[in-house]
């Protein structure tokens, strides 16, 4: 196994995904499986060459620092599935 | 009179529209009839709009789009009953353009899957035999538009969503060069291959298409203008266009005999037609794109996805605490493809294996990169078949996630240098669609549809499904 059981519920929590036991099992198998496939990237020996994170040229695109109207308050609740006095409200932290 | 929607194409649409002989709700009525008698049975869309909102020709967009009070769920029940507040660009592009929504269309869930059987709603059939795949992710957009359920649709394309199901559907698919169309208002996926594009019955359709949505959007930092307007392609020749062959991509391990036939003939027909072709090499870039992109595109995905957390909008499961909401939304929320992306990624991204994994990727990218490019310095234009197979069965590869992403490995290369590509169906094997793929450099759409035009004249495929000639 390239993953263990142990690693996949580490990666589970810090994804906030709560698990039951039946998908802990699953992921663990395919996730072993697709991790062997995809660690064919160490095979090449690329230490001269420089990643690439975007696939155009293009860097730092500048716009004036001018305000503009946004979405008012209602709408932006408006898909909230909870809320109060104009907030977004979730349980105790 | 009488629309026939399974044969009128978007560009004869607009020109019935302009003579006022039809108008553009009677269009929009049509389309919804054909909806009406067709897609119980392939279900291409997951919601219709009733009202026709324009005066042109209607569209079909792929849930992922953002539309202004119509729901948008990306086909996942963590978006169920979302209904956005604003327009994505592209959508509000198509609106000013004057083209009514005809409805949103079946996707893999968070456009993650080849075969549409991801969606949380149920999978779409594909036209030409409803016991197999319509392919994935865009599979509702190519769908409907091989079957005459839209005369044309917006589709998304990471790693072949667009390519793909157009190659499997029979119809024509465009994935743009990085950067040329907005993604302010799409539901994202993997931010630096995410890419909207147009899927139609032909390729001047395509292109038409394509001139409404592409070019720079404020609202979009990664988005270019275009160096040059979108030509409507005319010729019906090849001449002086250098035609590259790259034998990785053509002989990949997995393609299909009838493929393989259908594309070769389709590599002779571009001599016949007057290019110049030749063979070339992408020595690294087909064995290790797979790789690099199952690395790549999950750990995009894994920060992308983090925002569905039940706080702001779709579905939230409560819990004790903050966390455990955001745990059991999640684990309700997201069906089996994104968790596997999500811990994926995350964990090609974590302390002790970012190195060995994902900062491993971004170098293969670059190998990818200087390959096509270097191919780039003999051929105007690579081919090779655009899906290893032809649609397969429903069910076939849904119990193994590797089997599946072989879907995209002819497609996935390009993507990840950030080259367009175009699809268009080169004939049949065993009565279903090949899908011939054309790539070229960046911004070399124009190109694309001038080659893929005078193919298309050539071939003279019938984009209508034969069971419902």
């Amino acid at each position: 196994m390239a993953i263990t059981r142990d690693e996949v519920l580490h990666v589970a929590r810090l994804a906030r995904l709560e698990l039951t036991d039946d998908e802990v099992e699953r992921f663990t198998e395919q996730l072993s499986a697709i991790l062997e496939a995809v660690a064919k990237v160490s095979e090449l020996d690329l230490s001269d060459v420089e990643p690439t994170a975007h696939p155009l040229d293009v860097v730092n695109v500048w716009a004036d620092d001018e305000p503009r109207p946004s979405l008012p308050v209602e709408k932006a609740l408006a898909n909230a599935p909870d809320r109060e006095d104009g907030f977004f409200k979730v349980p105790p932290a | 009179m009488t629309i026939d929607t399974l044969r009128l194409t978007a560009e004869e649409a607009r020109g019935l529209v302009e003579r006022g002989e039809v108008s553009s709700a009677e269009l929009h009525a049509a389309y919804l009839g054909a909806i009406a008698e067709r897609d119980g049975e392939l279900n291409a869309y997951l919601r219709t709009v009733d009202e026709a909102d324009g005066t042109s020709v209607p569209i079909a967009l792929k849930d992922l789009i953002s539309t202004r009070g119509v729901e948008t769920t990306a086909a996942s029940k963590i978006l169920a009953g979302y209904v956005p507040v604003y327009d994505s660009t592209v959508a509000a592009r198509c609106r000013e353009a004057g083209l009514p929504v005809l409805g949103k269309t079946n996707m893999d869930e968070f456009a993650m899957g080849s075969s549409t059987e991801n969606s949380a709603f149920g999978p779409t059939l594909n036209p030409w035999d409803p016991e197999r795949v319509p392919g994935g992710s865009s599979g509702g957009s190519a769908a409907a538009v091989a079957a005459g359920l839209a005369p044309w649709a917006l589709g998304s394309d990471t790693g072949g969503s667009v390519k793909q199901p157009a190659s499997l559907c029979g119809i024509v698919g465009l994935r743009p060069t990085y950067g040329t169309v907005s993604r302010y208002g799409i539901v994202a996926f993997a931010s630096s291959l995410d890419q909207i594009g147009p899927m139609t019955k032909t390729v001047r359709d395509n292109a038409l298409l394509y001139r409404i949505i592409a070019g720079r959007d404020p609202s979009d930092t990664t988005t270019v203008e275009l160096p040059e307007p979108v030509q409507i392609p005319e010729a019906e020749d090849l001449k002086d266009v250098r035609v590259g062959v790259p034998h990785e991509l053509n002989e990949a391990h997995g393609i299909e005999p009838g493929v393989k036939e259908a594309v070769d003939r389709t590599i002779e027909l571009c001599r016949e037609l007057g290019a110049e072709v030749g063979e070339t090499s992408l020595p690294r870039s087909v064995d290790y794109g797979l790789a690099c992109y199952y690395l790549v595109a999950p750990a995009e995905a894994s920060s992308n996805l983090a925002r569905y957390d039940g706080v702001r909008y779709g579905l939230r499961v409560n819990g004790a605490d903050v966390r455990e909401m955001y745990e059991k939304t999640r684990d309700a929320g997201f069906g089996d493809e994104p968790k596997r992306r999500i811990m994926l990624g995350a964990y090609a991204l974590s302390a002790g294996y970012y190195e060995a994994y994902y900062g491993q990727a971004q170098k293969v990218r670059t190998v990818i990169a200087q390959e096509h490019a270097a191919a780039f310095e003999r051929f105007d234009v690579l081919v090779s078949p655009t899906s290893p197979t032809v649609a397969f069965k429903l069910g076939e590869k849904a119990e193994n996630p590797l089997a599946m992403y072989l879907s995209d490995v002819l497609t996935i290369p390009s993507n990840m240098a950030g080259l367009p590509g175009l699809s268009i169906p080169c004939g049949l094997s065993d009565g279903l669609p090949v899908g011939f793929q054309l790539i070229g450099p960046q911004f070399s759409e124009n190109l694309l549809f001038r080659a893929g035009h005078a193919l298309e004249r050539a071939i003279g495929f019938d984009h209508v499904p034969e069971r419902l000639r």
